[in-house]
């Protein structure tokens, strides 16, 4: 256990050696893997900054019924009534035109303004959980409320979160398939740099297999390189992306202000960080695997 | 124990290198295989430790039958061996000390424990001054003894040596022969091929003859 554990520290050891060796192939391979990787990965920052400002606004599936100004009292009963039996109903809230007038005021800084009409412009208002937020239920719904008296206007609030959710969608089907792509690049350079690594040692490799060496022997500094390679491959690819979401944000800010919103790039998380590095080290791991499996059949005995 | 019973051995291209050999070598026992260039030495040597199969009959090492072995369990065959090869195959990016540990790494030794065994087994072939020399700046003989020391060093049962004085004066292959005697001495088997008469008759071993492919004469030595 400890010579194993001894045997495979040595091996990160001179696994660091060589890649310290040749400093120049070293820092370009890192940099092919790290720029590789930076793609998928600045593409989901971003996407995932889109989710964030979408997720602080309401996805789920809402109708607003907005009441005619001269229904009464009654009116808002019946239509309380007729909601609450309602199958097609999960849940509703009312807001009665004094609320909203309240919230106007306290909420906009429009209480001048508000003030100034001095009587209240706001209808009562419905709104509406559906249970089934399929747009074409939505629709019957809403064509539905439009028949109820005293009903004056329908509102579906779902639509443009609906749009946007289409829109993170296809990104994420984008940061997929780009992701799945590089991944594969990192899993050819890799394999071709372990290859020629091969191809150099071929007499060292030869030697330790006639002198009793294992096959996992013989593949472990390859796997080592590999892993490594990949691992310094995913913090390269961390910093470009650190770095782009820096220089990205200061621009970013001052469009966003333009449109009188908020919107900026948001770090890569803990997790998110932890995920990239252990699947980068993985990639190469596995094109290292590949390369010394197809490579090292070349020393079989006959 | 090794023994061979009507091994032939063919080689790619239909070259039969080995023809009908049986021979049976005891535990401890040294012997010298003679015979003329391209008579089939190395080959016997390749086939006992699994760097060449037979392509019929039987060889078995210590038990265990070398045409049937799982590639998984070659290796820990291989580590019973000390092999030294014809043409030496030393590491020429890692220096003498490097080469000698070789063996150890991949048996897994500790690193104190293996240092002292790579320095022991220098200094029995008179090349502790260089460990820290690359082989490219040895001399041939120095090189020769390098690889000795490498195939000694983790203390196998079985040494085979393939033309170990090949590119030795009389001096230095005198030295080597006593390195074997000494082995031998303390249990080790020891195959020798050669084509040097000298190594030889000074070993005074069990002596096997090939000729052309073919065993033709095993004749009982005195022995150590
Ligand atoms: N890998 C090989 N492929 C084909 N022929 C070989 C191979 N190795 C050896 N031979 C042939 O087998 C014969 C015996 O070779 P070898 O065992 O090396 O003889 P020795 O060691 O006695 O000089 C030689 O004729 C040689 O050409
Ligand atoms: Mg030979």
């Amino acid at each position: 256990m400890k010579a194993w554990l001894s045997q495979h520290i040595r091996t990160l050891g001179a696994t660091l050696a060589k890649l310290a060796r040749a400093p120049v192939s070293t820092l370009l391979n890192v940099g092919a893997v790290g720029v590789a990787l930076a793609l998928p990965v600045g593409l989901y920052v971003g996407l995932a900054s889109l989710q964030h400002l979408a997720g602080g606004l309401r996805v789920e599936p809402q109708v607003s019924l907005f009441l005619a100004r001269d229904a009464g009292r009654g009116d808002v009963a019946q239509i309380d009534s007729r909601l609450k039996q309602h199958p097609g109903v999960r849940g509703f809230r009312h807001v009665s035109r004094e609320r909203a007038l309240e919230e106007i005021k306290t909420r906009s800084g429009l209480a001048d303004v508000v003030e100034s009409l001095g009587h209240n412009p706001l209808p009562d208002a419905f709104i509406v959980d559906a249970s089934d937020a399929a747009p074409q239920n939505l629709e019957a719904l809403r064509a539905e409320f439009l028949r109820w008296p005293k009903v004056a206007h329908v509102q579906l609030d779902s639509a443009w979160a609906r749009r946007l959710d289409a829109v993170l969608r296809l990104g994420r089907l984008a940061v997929l398939t780009l992701g799945t792509l590089l991944a594969f690049a990192l899993v050819a350079i890799t394999f071709n740099t372990i290859r020629l690594q091969i191809m150099t040692q071929r007499d060292e490799i030869e030697v330790v297999k006639l002198i009793g060496a294992t096959d996992p022997f013989v593949r472990r500094p390859f796997l080592y390189y590999g892993a490594t390679l990949g691992l310094a491959g995913g913090v390269a690819a961390w910093l470009i992306v650190a770095a782009g979401i820096c220089v990205f944000n200061d621009g970013l800010q001052e469009l966003s202000g333009l449109y009188g919103m908020r919107f900026e790039l948001r770090s890569m998380s803990v997790g998110d960080s932890f995920s990239l590095l252990a699947f980068s080290a993985w990639l190469g791991w596995f094109g290292a695997w590949l390369s010394v499996s197809r490579h090292l059949s070349d020393f079989e005995p006959r | 124990m090794i023994s061979f019973s009507q091994v032939h051995k063919r080689y790619p291209g239909g070259f039969e290198a080995l023809r009908n050999v049986s021979l049976g070598i005891a535990d401890g026992e040294m012997v010298v295989v003679t015979g003329h260039s391209g008579a089939g030495k190395t080959t016997l040597l390749k086939l006992m430790a699994a760097i060449e199969r037979p392509s019929s009959g039987s060889v078995v090492v210590n038990g265990q039958n070398i045409g049937a072995l799982r590639p998984r369990a070659i290796p820990f065959l291989r580590r019973n061996f000390g092999l030294i090869f014809q043409d030496h195959k030393l590491l020429f990016d890692r220096t003498v000390l490097e080469n000698v540990l070789l063996p150890l790494n991949i048996i897994g030794y500790r690193r104190g424990e293996a240092a002292r065994r790579v320095r022991a087994a220098l200094d029995k072939v008179g090349l502790l001054p260089k460990e820290k020399a690359y082989p490219i700046t040895l001399s041939g003989g120095e090189q020769q003894r390098l690889a000795s020391a490498r195939a000694i060093v983790h203390r196998p049962s079985i040494l085979l040596a393939d033309e170990p004085t090949g590119n030795l004066d009389a001096a230095y292959a005198g030295e080597i022969a006593e390195l074997f005697r000494s082995f031998n001495q303390v249990g080790v088997t020891v195959v020798i091929a050669t084509h040097d008469e000298q190594l030889a008759t000074r070993l005074n071993p069990r002596l096997v003859a090939l000729k052309s492919g073919e065993l033709i004469e095993a004749v009982p030595g005195a022995g150590a």
